[in-house]
């Protein structure tokens, strides 16, 4: 079990270095910020003289090692914009995000599992396919366009939950958090919905494609006839099993959720990483832009460590190999 | 002779297939004897998997029991409830299974899939349970069974797995064991082991044993009598030595024939030409008589009745095979 996880982190380590490669390289060919920080009648002076200042006029080896011991540092400049460190900024809006992220992922599993298990244990009752049927909806409906119609429906025509931003945050353990108040959930739920519903969509065919095939199996009809309740049988047996894809595929996705909650975070005015990201994005502002990625790509690195480590602890014959080689 | 611990009569269970009812068991009737081992033969597709299945109160849509009766020491089982039946299975009848691969689940622990079948039916602390488990391991010669109730399926072979197969079906001393071809998918030698152990195991429980296989030779080792299945219905049934030495049916004779055991080197092996009829679609008389080389004009006419012999030996058969050429 030792060897497999420091062998999983070697290869993140790997990872985050190839990413720190690109992402530089990257953001170097999108284009001179330098422009979009001086204003339109500078003299040719005052751009060299910013230039100099941001270092744009060295050639690109030590800008790169600049931005190398930057990174080792836990630095990624400072924000052209705003001005105050890249990281700070990213770091002061990530509970927002994370926040809605977790509430995304709990609403998918609330959801999701147990209108699989049902759509997956009766598949031709009517109420399955209904199931399934909003299913492909929940995949197909692009997100913005639901976000609008929630926000249409609940905020505007029946008023019951407020259409835009976050709701009172109070900090627990230091970390600031709307998810202790009913105003907070009542202003998180619609955001978590929108950015739920694909996840939701997923685990439920997931659950089901799972749940049709386990029950076909040899070891339910043992179950079966030592007599076992139905509740045990599909609790444990069954759902024992589907587990392992749900449990993988939600992993990764969580990483998704906070990654691209750009767009839900856009409508609803929530102040979280994705919304500084697309301002960042519009003024070029490279140190927040580099910051924000690889802040991700950590956070996926991490996500896919403890998915690995979740699973070999969900299916035993994962962790055997995983000793052995 | 004592009150049968089963007994069929007339059990038939189709499958309500878009293609039509396939009538996978129609009109079988047998008993079981306590203590006794019978031994269900047939060819892939001839009933004897949904006969066992049907007495397990197992079949899900589209089949279903259409008609007839199971009863478990006197009691009916056709028609119980799910909740009912939920209540037998696994205490006074239990089932054993092909894939040893298969049937135990890869993701749960020995001793959880043990205690839970002793929880289905039995109130005690899991202390008692887990103990009724290691007694049960150890029963079944698995070594050091303390140690390896905390395994997973996986680290142990085929054979030792259909061994806590077994052991999980011997838990709460059944009536009967439904086993369904159990040793089919292991090798020669962990066969012969298996064999014993039930052979034994039952014997000293006073487990009466429903062995369906393919294979004559195991059925010949083990059990006291032997129904022959084909298309759905019992062709010929009796003791064991009584239908294996003198075959009455051409389908039992042709099945013995095409053992390697005796022949003789060099010559060419019996062997019933075609193969099973599908079910749908029956012939109108003697489902065998397109296959059989004794079909005579009548066979076309309709379903051979049963004859009865002595020791309860009957078979469906208007032209049994003579003595002389049974040999």
């Amino acid at each position: 079990m030792l060897a497999f996880v420091i062998r999983r982190l070697a290869q993140a380590f790997f990872v985050v270095v190839a990413m720190v490669v690109l992402v530089f390289f990257g953001t170097y060919v999108i284009g001179d910020p330098v422009w979009m920080m001086v204003p339109g009648d500078a003299t040719q002076e005052q751009v060299e003289e910013v230039r100099r200042t941001f270092g744009f006029d060295q050639p690109v080896y030590i800008q790169f090692l600049t931005f190398l011991g930057d990174v080792l540092r836990g630095e990624f400049g400072r924000s052209y914009v705003h001005g105050s460190s890249a990281i700070g900024l990213i770091v002061d809006r990530m509970p927002a995000t994370l926040e809605l992220a977790l509430a995304a992922l709990i609403l998918a599993i609330v959801i999701g599992i147990p209108h699989g298990l049902f759509a997956g244990l009766k598949p031709e009752h009517p109420v399955s396919r209904g199931i399934m049927a909003v299913s492909i909806l929940g995949f197909s409906l692009p997100t913005f366009w639901v976000g609008l119609m929630l926000i249409m429906l609940f905020s505007v025509m029946l008023g019951w939950l407020p259409a835009t931003g976050r709701g009172p945050v109070m900090s627990i353990l230091g970390i600031e958090t709307s998810l202790f108040s009913l105003e907070g959930w009542r202003h998180l739920f619609l955001p978590a919905l929108n950015l739920a519903l694909l996840k939701i969509s997923l685990v439920i065919r997931l659950t089901r494609s799972g749940a049709r095939e386990a029950s076909l199996q040899d070891y339910v009809k043992f179950a079966r006839a030592k007599g076992l309740s139905p509740r045990r049988i599909i609790g444990v047996h069954i759902l024992k099993n589907i587990m392992i894809p749900i449990v993988t595929v939600l992993g990764l996705e969580f990483g998704s959720l906070v990654a691209f909650s750009v767009v839900t975070e856009t409508i609803f005015a929530w102040p979280g990483m994705g919304k500084l990201l697309l301002e960042a994005i519009q003024r070029l502002d490279r140190p927040l832009i580099v910051g924000y990625v690889m802040v991700v790509v950590l956070l996926f690195v991490t996500i896919n460590l403890i998915v690995d480590i979740l699973y070999s602890a969900l299916d035993p014959r994962v962790r055997l190999t995983g000793s052995q080689s | 002779m004592a009150e049968p611990v089963l007994a069929v009569d007339n059990l038939a269970t189709h499958f309500f297939t878009r293609d039509g009812v396939v009538k996978s068991v129609d009109g079988v009737s047998f008993t079981v004897a306590p203590g006794e081992v019978l031994g269900l033969v047939g060819e892939s597709g001839s009933g004897k998997s949904v006969t066992g299945f049907s007495i397990m109160g197992l079949i899900d849509p589209p089949g279903r029991i259409v008609s007839g009766s199971i009863r478990l020491k006197g009691e009916e089982l056709v028609g119980r409830t799910e909740a009912e039946m939920r209540a037998v299975r696994g205490r006074s009848l239990a089932m054993i299974f092909q894939d040893p691969m298969m049937t135990l689940n890869p993701v749960l622990r020995i001793d959880t899939q043990m205690m839970e079948a002793v929880h289905a039916h039995e109130k005690v602390s899991e202390k008692a349970a887990r103990d009724r488990a290691v007694q049960a391991l150890a029963q079944v010669g698995i070594p050091s069974p303390e140690e390896r109730l905390s395994a997973y399926p996986h680290q142990f072979s085929g054979g030792m797995r259909q061994r806590v197969a077994i052991a999980i079906a011997l838990i709460h001393r059944p009536a009967l064991i439904i086993a369904d071809e159990p040793t089919t998918a292991l090798d020669v030698t962990i066969q012969s082991q298996i064999l014993a152990e039930v052979q034994k195991l039952c014997a000293e429980s006073g487990t009466a044993l429903v062995w369906i296989t393919h294979d004559l030779a195991v059925v010949a080792g083990l059990a006291d009598r032997v129904a022959v299945m084909y298309a759905g219905r019992i062709v010929e049934q009796g003791l064991v030595d009584d239908v294996l030495d003198r075959p009455l049916h051409p389908y039992t004779h042709g099945l013995i024939g095409s053992v390697p055991g005796d022949s003789m080197p060099g010559k060419r092996l019996m062997q019933i030409p075609g193969s099973t009829p599908s079910l749908g679609r029956l012939p109108p008389g003697c489902a065998f008589e397109p296959r059989c080389s004794r079909a005579v004009e009548t066979c076309r006419a309709g379903a051979p009745p049963l004859a009865q012999g002595s020791h309860g030996r009957a078979y469906r058969c208007i032209n049994p095979v003579p003595a002389e050429e049974a040999a």
